[in-house]
C-alpha cells in the first residue's frame, strides 16, 4: 500500500506553512500527526499533490494555562494529553477519552488538533471539545481568527477551515470548582472507532443545582453532535434519577446513528442512552470530589 | 522529485535519497535491509512494524520516509549488544513469549518504550501497553509474562517462573 506521488514541503516557520498553502491552494494537505491522513493515502482515499509537513515548527507543542483559558497548540499529540498534570487538574475527561483513542504507538504521533481538523464524527476528540464548551484558533495569512467548537464541524470531513488555513490551537475555558467530566465510548476492541460515544462536562453549586453543562456525542451523527435538549433538561435543575432519564431520553432521540457493521440505528440510540446516564453521574461523581 | 535524508538507525548514520511517498517501513527494509520490522496490516492496526523513532515507539508503515530526516531510529535489530540477548528479549525467550515470531519485534520494540517509561508495570498497565499490537499465535498470556519478566530482571529482581501456566 504506498500513497500517489506528491511533493513534500517542510517549513520551519507558520508564516511560511501558510504561504505554501496560499500558494498551492486544494492541492495541498497539512501533514500534522498523519494518523488519519497517510492511511487514506495509503489506500488511495486521498491523493494530494503537496504535503505540507508542520512537524517541523518549533513552539506548537505548548500546554499551558493563560487568562483563564487551557491552550494546546497543534502539535500537541493525544499522549502528551494522556500525560499533562494541568489537563489532569482541570479536566480528568482528558484521562478517559486519551486511553480510548487508537493505541500506544498512534497516541505517541496523533494530534489533538488534527482529530478536530479530520472533521470526522468517529473521532473521539470532537465530542470531548463540545462537551468543554472549546473553541480553535484558525491562522490564515490575514491573521487569526477564533472559532467556537459549535461553528467549527460543517459535514463530513469538512471544517470551518479554509484551504489557505491552519489550526493552530485549541482553547478551553477553565471550569470553576464545582466542575466535573467524563467520556466513554463503547467500542468492539481497542483501537477501533466508537460504536457511540458521550463526553459530559458540568457545574454544580453549593445546593447541587446545574449550573452549567456541556455535552457531546460521538459517531452518532453525520457531524459531532451536541445534545442540545439533554443539555436544556438538566441546566438549572438538581441532577437526579428523572432529570438524568430525561436527558438521556432526549439524546437518544436526537441524534442520527447508521446501521452499520458496529450496530443498528436502534442499538445505537440505546446505547447513547446508557453512556449517557452513566456519563453524568460520573462527572457528578467527579463534581462533587 | 527525491529528497535527501539522513538519520541514524542503531547508532549508524546514513544519507540516502528517497521518494517522498516512500513509507519509513520500506526505507528500514528495503534499502537498510533492516527486515526483522514487519508489515503485517494495511490499516495501521498491528504494531508489526513498531520501531523507536527518538525513544517513542511508532508505527513505521504510517510515517513518511523523509519524516524521519534528522531522526534517531532504532529497530529490533538494535537491541541486543554483541549478540547477547537483551533482558526483553530473553524473557520472551523463557516464557514462550512467541509462537511463529511475526509480532514479536514489534511486540519488543513497544515494550522497550512501556518499560523505559514505567520500569515496573503492572499486568493491566502491560496489556494496556501492548493494546497497539496483535498477535494472532500466542493469546497474549506469555507476552505479558514475558514483560513482567524482563521487568523483574531490569530491576535486578527476581523473576516469578517460567513454568507454562494453561488458563
Ligand atoms: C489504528 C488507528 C486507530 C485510531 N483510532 C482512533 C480512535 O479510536 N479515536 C479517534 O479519535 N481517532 C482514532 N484514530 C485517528 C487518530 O487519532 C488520528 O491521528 C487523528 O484523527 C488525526 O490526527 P493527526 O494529527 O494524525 O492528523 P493528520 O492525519 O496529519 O491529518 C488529518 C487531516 O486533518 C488535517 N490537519 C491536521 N492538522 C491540521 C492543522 N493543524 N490545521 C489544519 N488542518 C490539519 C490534515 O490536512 C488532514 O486532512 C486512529 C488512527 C489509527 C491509525
Ligand atoms: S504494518 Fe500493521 S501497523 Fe504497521
Ligand atoms: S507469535 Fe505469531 S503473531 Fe505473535
Amino acid at each position: 500500500m504506498i500513497p500517489q506521488s506528491f511533493e513534500y514541503e517542510t517549513p520551519s516557520t507558520l508564516q511560511d506553512a501558510i504561504g505554501l498553502l496560499e500558494k498551492y491552494g486544494e492541492d495541498a494537505k497539512i501533514l500534522s500527526g498523519g494518523h488519519s491522513l497517510i492511511p487514506m493515502m495509503k489506500l488511495r482515499f486521498a491523493s494530494p499533490e503537496y504535503i505540507i509537513d508542520i512537524n517541523n515548527i518549533p513552539g506548537l507543542d505548548y500546554i499551558k494555562e493563560e487568562a483563564g483559558l487551557v491552550k494546546l497548540g497543534a502539535l500537541v499529540r493525544e499522549a502528551d494529553v494522556e500525560h499533562s498534570d494541568l489537563l489532569k487538574t482541570h479536566f480528568p475527561i482528558f484521562a478517559d477519552v486519551a486511553k480510548q483513542i487508537a493505541d500506544p504507538q498512534v497516541r505517541n504521533r496523533a494530534t489533538v488538533a488534527g482529530n478536530l481538523a479530520h472533521g470526522d464524527a468517529a473521532n473521539d476528540q470532537p465530542a470531548v471539545m463540545l462537551a468543554l464548551r472549546a473553541s480553535v484558533v484558525i491562522t490564515g495569512s490575514a491573521g487569526a481568527r477564533i472559532v467556537p467548537i459549535d461553528e467549527f464541524f460543517f459535514g463530513f470531513y469538512t471544517t470551518a477551515i479554509q484551504p489557505n488555513e491552519i489550526l493552530t490551537e485549541i482553547q478551553i475555558p477553565v471550569p470553576p470548582s464545582g466542575t466535573g467530566s467524563a467520556y466513554h465510548k463503547l467500542e468492539r476492541k481497542v483501537g477501533d472507532y466508537a460504536t457511540a460515544g458521550v463526553g459530559v462536562q458540568l457545574t454544580l453549586d453549593g445546593k447541587g443545582i446545574c449550573t452549567a453543562i456541556g455535552i457531546g456525542l460521538t459517531n452518532v451523527n453525520p457531524v459531532p453532535l451536541r445534545a442540545e435538549r439533554s443539555e436544556a433538561a438538566l441546566l438549572g435543575k438538581p441532577i437526579n434519577e428523572a432529570t438524568i432519564a430525561e436527558a438521556a431520553k432526549y439524546a437518544a432521540e436526537d441524534c442520527n446513528p447508521s446501521t452499520d457493521l458496529r450496530g443498528s440505528d436502534e442499538y445505537k440510540r440505546a446505547m447513547v442512552a446508557v453512556l449517557l446516564k452513566r456519563m453524568i453521574i460520573k462527572a457528578t461523581e467527579r463534581a462533587l470530589a | 522529485m527525491n529528497k535527501e535524508i539522513s538519520l541514524t538507525v542503531n547508532g549508524e548514520a546514513h544519507t540516502v535519497s528517497v521518494e517522498p511517498r516512500l513509507l519509513l517501513v520500506h526505507l528500514i527494509r528495503e534499502n537498510l535491509n533492516l527486515t526483522g520490522t514487519h508489515i503485517g496490516c494495511d490499516t495501521s492496526s498491528c504494531g508489526a512494524c513498531t520501531i523507536l523513532m527518538d525513544g517513542k515507539s511508532v508505527k513505521s508503515c504510517t510515517i513518511l520516509a523523509v519524516q524521519a530526516n534528522g531522526h534517531s531510529l532504532e529497530t529490533i535489530e538494535g537491541v541486543s549488544a554483541e549478540g547477547q540477548l537483551n533482558p526483553l528479549q530473553n524473557g520472551f525467550k523463557q516464557n514462550h513469549g512467541l509462537h511463529c515470531g511475526f509480532c514479536t519485534p514489534g511486540m519488543i520494540m513497544r515494550a522497550t518504550e512501556l518499560l523505559a517509561s514505567n520500569p515496573n508495570p503492572t499486568e493491566e498497565e502491560i496489556r494496556w501497553g501492548i493494546s497497539g499490537n496483535l498477535c494472532r499465535c500466542t493469546g497474549y498470556n506469555n507476552i505479558v509474562k514475558a514483560i513482567l519478566h524482563a521487568s523483574a530482571t531490569m530491576q535486578g529482581l527476581e523473576p516469578a517462573s517460567t513454568e507454562p501456566q494453561f488458563v
